[in-house]
């Protein structure tokens, strides 16, 4: 009777404990080795970071500890998987795999799951539509709106006709690179402008033969779809050619700082997408700084504090923060689940004034989810790098994009992958 | 003339200079075949390390500073002092010489005997030990190599040709890198077959090439002739990194430029130098041109797999490769 007596104590002590520490487990799917590593590691730094600075000064989110997984992928594919199913069982409330191979393999299989994907930037463009992808998320921007934005951008620089105007687009010969021809081609016929396509192969190394056919056909424009060593062999290309850099513009992913410093002072000029703003002045840098960086928990060395990437890696963290911070009020529990927190991300509303409270002002434009839009307001501004001051500097307010062009993508490559999965679209 | 075939001609130079480089990396993969009958799988992590090191050393970067820094709670990153590029790379060959006697050291004078397929599988190891420790030694940002090459169009070459086709030809562009690139890999190439054929220690490196039991039983030290092999691999890897490293930064990827000189050496042969140039010459220009004129056919990014295409058919009628040794089978 003693031993059943102790062994219920201590089964009751265990569930209390367990209760005492629940905990709002993130995995971190991060790339710190390998070829894409330059890229991976400081939006890992800044995504945890961000977490930790919540943690040690507001003790997690609405009182709940936040536990981060991370997992390394190398920026390959099925490693992705592999930690995707190495961590979910462990509570995962949100993936950000950073990568939009590891995203198409896990789209049916966070679905079936139950796990809420947020692919900011990068993934399936038209998992915009939430009706059809309910557990996918890629706000606040996708490939299509940044292909848009571009386009909207020459418009304002060329007095709104570019009909006389070549573009180029030179892209990583991949799914993630393909992803914007669809939109260029349907922009291409509505504005006149004569589009070319360039593919680089993986991992970008050689360009030569792009670059050869650009300064024979000497668009007016080049765009870039790149990632890794592919963009700074293009900036270092376009210079060698002597392709005037101000025409140059990479999305978003081609935009950090280290695709241009190895090309030196030859990259000034060169033009990218930003999905984000930068500003080394930030309120929030402070508590960072002060709360994991002095007190020895920077995920990496510190840094990258204030970089592009950094600084989207801890954007992305705050908006992970904000939709478990949204499901915590929507169900009125702090211990949430993956599903409270899908509905969180659903409901998200970032305003100015929160991200001004959150010491982030204007880092990321205002907008808000709904069921039928998962995709954000599709702004994008776009930044020139200054060699001799070694940043970024922003030339423009948020653009939008041409939604009228992109909407109806959304919904025709949507309705087309519905069919092929047997979805039923509608909201959960 | 017409444009067209200017521009014809322009892609067939490129190539040209494209193929110095992949031949640049095929090298270091012949040198250490050709004497030990190893195909070292790490040999593009080798470039990568050396680059990784003589940009460390040039910027007087603390190595293992993560790793220190991590266990003592250290701040330390730099030596506070820069060494000139000439002792750098100095430096950075005394780097691949301990790496040479350390690899002979600790695996493969262990593995004298095994099978090729054992040989082969320890290089894949040494490939991800040598990137771990890369990444450990020297982190995983992206550097800037700067030692003053040479870069972009040469105007002088675009202007002296600008005048032999019409409005729509703007000259003939070459990169001033590839040139630097070219003149080095002939200094390069020279230097190993004076090496080779005049010196004791090059004899001795051709005699295990050719038997090693016939070198042994003249008093040849294996283990010498292997450490010398590694180290001149090394050396063909740094210069191998140096001109990568100055195209994109040094950086993780240049890990990757070893699969550019897999076709190089299906087609020039595992066993021989001039191969390796003639071949990948031969790569250069083919895959070039093909991008040049069927490319836009299809969609272009070619240039990757028609390179392996080019090698096979090569290797159907010709398994040994152009100048690799003939393959005698006696029963």
């Amino acid at each position: 009777m003693k031993m059943k007596q102790l062994a219920a104590m201590a089964v009751t002590a265990t569930l209390a404990a367990g209760v005492a520490s629940a905990e709002l487990v993130i995995p971190d799917l991060s790339y710190r080795t390998g070829p894409y590593a330059a890229g991976g590691t400081p939006f890992s730094d800044g995504y945890q970071d961000y977490f930790n600075m919540l943690n040690a000064r507001d003790g997690g989110i609405g009182g709940e500890s936040i536990r981060i997984l991370e997992c390394e992928t190398g920026y390959n594919t099925e490693k992705g998987v592999e930690c995707y199913e190495a961590t979910k069982g462990e509570g995962a409330l949100i993936y950000q795999p950073l990568s939009t191979g590891i995203t198409y393999q896990l789209i049916p299989k966070a679905t079936a799951d139950g796990i809420p994907l947020h692919t900011m930037g990068y993934g399936r463009t038209s998992a915009a539509n939430g009706e059809v992808f309910n557990w996918v998320f890629n706000y606040p921007a996708n490939y299509w709106d940044a292909a848009s934005v571009m386009v909207n951008y020459l418009l304002e620089e060329n007095g709104g006709d570019l009909s006389d105007k070549k573009i180029a687009l030179i892209y990583h010969n991949s799914a993630y690179g393909k992803e914007p021809i669809r939109t260029l081609e349907e922009l291409s016929a509505m504005h006149g402008f004569e589009f070319t396509q360039l593919a680089v192969d993986h991992p970008g190394q050689e360009q030569k033969s792009q670059w050869l056919q650009i300064r024979r056909e000497r668009p007016d424009y080049v765009l870039m779809w790149g990632w890794g060593v592919m963009n700074q062999v293009a900036v270092q290309e376009a210079a060698n050619i002597g392709f005037p850099m101000e025409n140059f513009i990479g999305n978003w992913w081609a935009g950090a700082e280290h695709d241009v410093t190895p090309a030196g002072a030859a990259a000034n000029g060169y033009k990218s997408l930003n999905m984000n703003r930068i500003d080394a002045s930030l309120p929030v840098f402070d508590d960072i700084r002060t709360l994991v960086h002095d007190a020895g928990n920077a995920a990496g060395d510190g840094s990258n504090m204030g970089s592009v990437l950094y600084t989207r890696g801890m954007y992305a963290a705050m908006l992970a923060a904000e939709a478990i911070a949204k499901a915590q009020e929507i169900h009125g529990v702090s211990d949430v689940t993956a599903a409270m927190v899908r509905d969180g991300m659903e409901a998200l509303e970032i305003t100015d004034a929160r991200m001004e409270e959150l010491g982030m002002a204007r880092v990321g434009p205002a907008f808000s989810v709904n069921c039928q839009n998962h995709g954000g307001s599709g702004l994008g501004i776009v930044q020139q790098w200054d060699a001799s001051a070694g940043n970024w500097v922003a030339l423009t307010d948020y653009i939008a994009p041409d939604m009228s062009v992109i909407q109806p993508l959304v919904a025709e490559d949507s309705a087309a992958f519905a069919a092929e999965a047997g979805i039923e679209p509608g909201c959960l | 003339m017409s444009a067209d075939f200017l521009y014809g001609i322009e892609v067939i130079i490129n190539g040209l200079m494209a193929g110095v480089l992949y031949a640049l990396v095929a090298l270091g993969f012949v040198l250490i075949f050709k004497a030990s009958g190893i195909f070292n799988y790490a040999q593009g992590v080798m470039a990568l390390f050396a680059a990784l090191t003589l940009v460390g050393i040039m910027e007087g970067e603390v190595p293992f500073s993560h790793l220190i820094n991590a266990i003592f709670g250290t701040e330390i990153h730099h030596f506070g002092w820069e060494v000139p590029a000439l002792l750098a790379i100095l430096l950075t060959l005394v780097v691949m010489i301990f790496f040479a006697w350390a690899v002979q050291h600790f695996v493969f004078r262990h593995l004298v005997g095994q099978e090729p397929i054992i040989l082969f599988m320890a290089t894949i190891g040494l490939a991800y030990f040598l990137e771990g420790i890369g990444d450990l030694m020297w982190g995983s940002d992206i550097k800037t190599l700067a030692l003053g090459l040479p870069q972009g169009g040469s105007l002088w070459v675009e202007d002296m040709t600008s005048g032999l086709g019409g409005d729509d030809f703007y000259g003939f562009f070459i990169d001033k890198l590839d040139m630097v690139a070219t003149v080095v890999a002939i200094v390069l190439v020279t230097g190993l077959i004076l090496f080779a054929q005049y010196t004791k220690q090059g004899r001795a490196m051709r005699a295990v090439a050719d038997d090693h039991q016939a070198a042994l039983s003249v008093g040849i030290s294996l283990n010498f002739i292997w450490v010398l092999v590694w180290s001149l691999a090394g050396l063909v890897a740094l210069v191998a990194g140096i001109m990568w490293g100055a195209k994109s930064g040094v950086q993780f990827s240049l890990s990757l430029i070893a699969l550019k000189a897999l076709p190089v050496l299906m087609l020039g042969g595992f066993t021989s130098i001039p191969g390796a140039i003639v071949g990948g010459l031969i790569i250069g220009v083919g895959e070039k041109l093909f991008e040049y004129m069927i490319g836009p056919l299809v969609g272009g990014a070619t240039e990757n797999w028609f390179a392996y295409v080019l090698a096979l058919i090569f290797l159907v009628f010709r398994p040994q490769g152009l100048f690799g040794e003939k393959i005698i089978e006696r029963v």
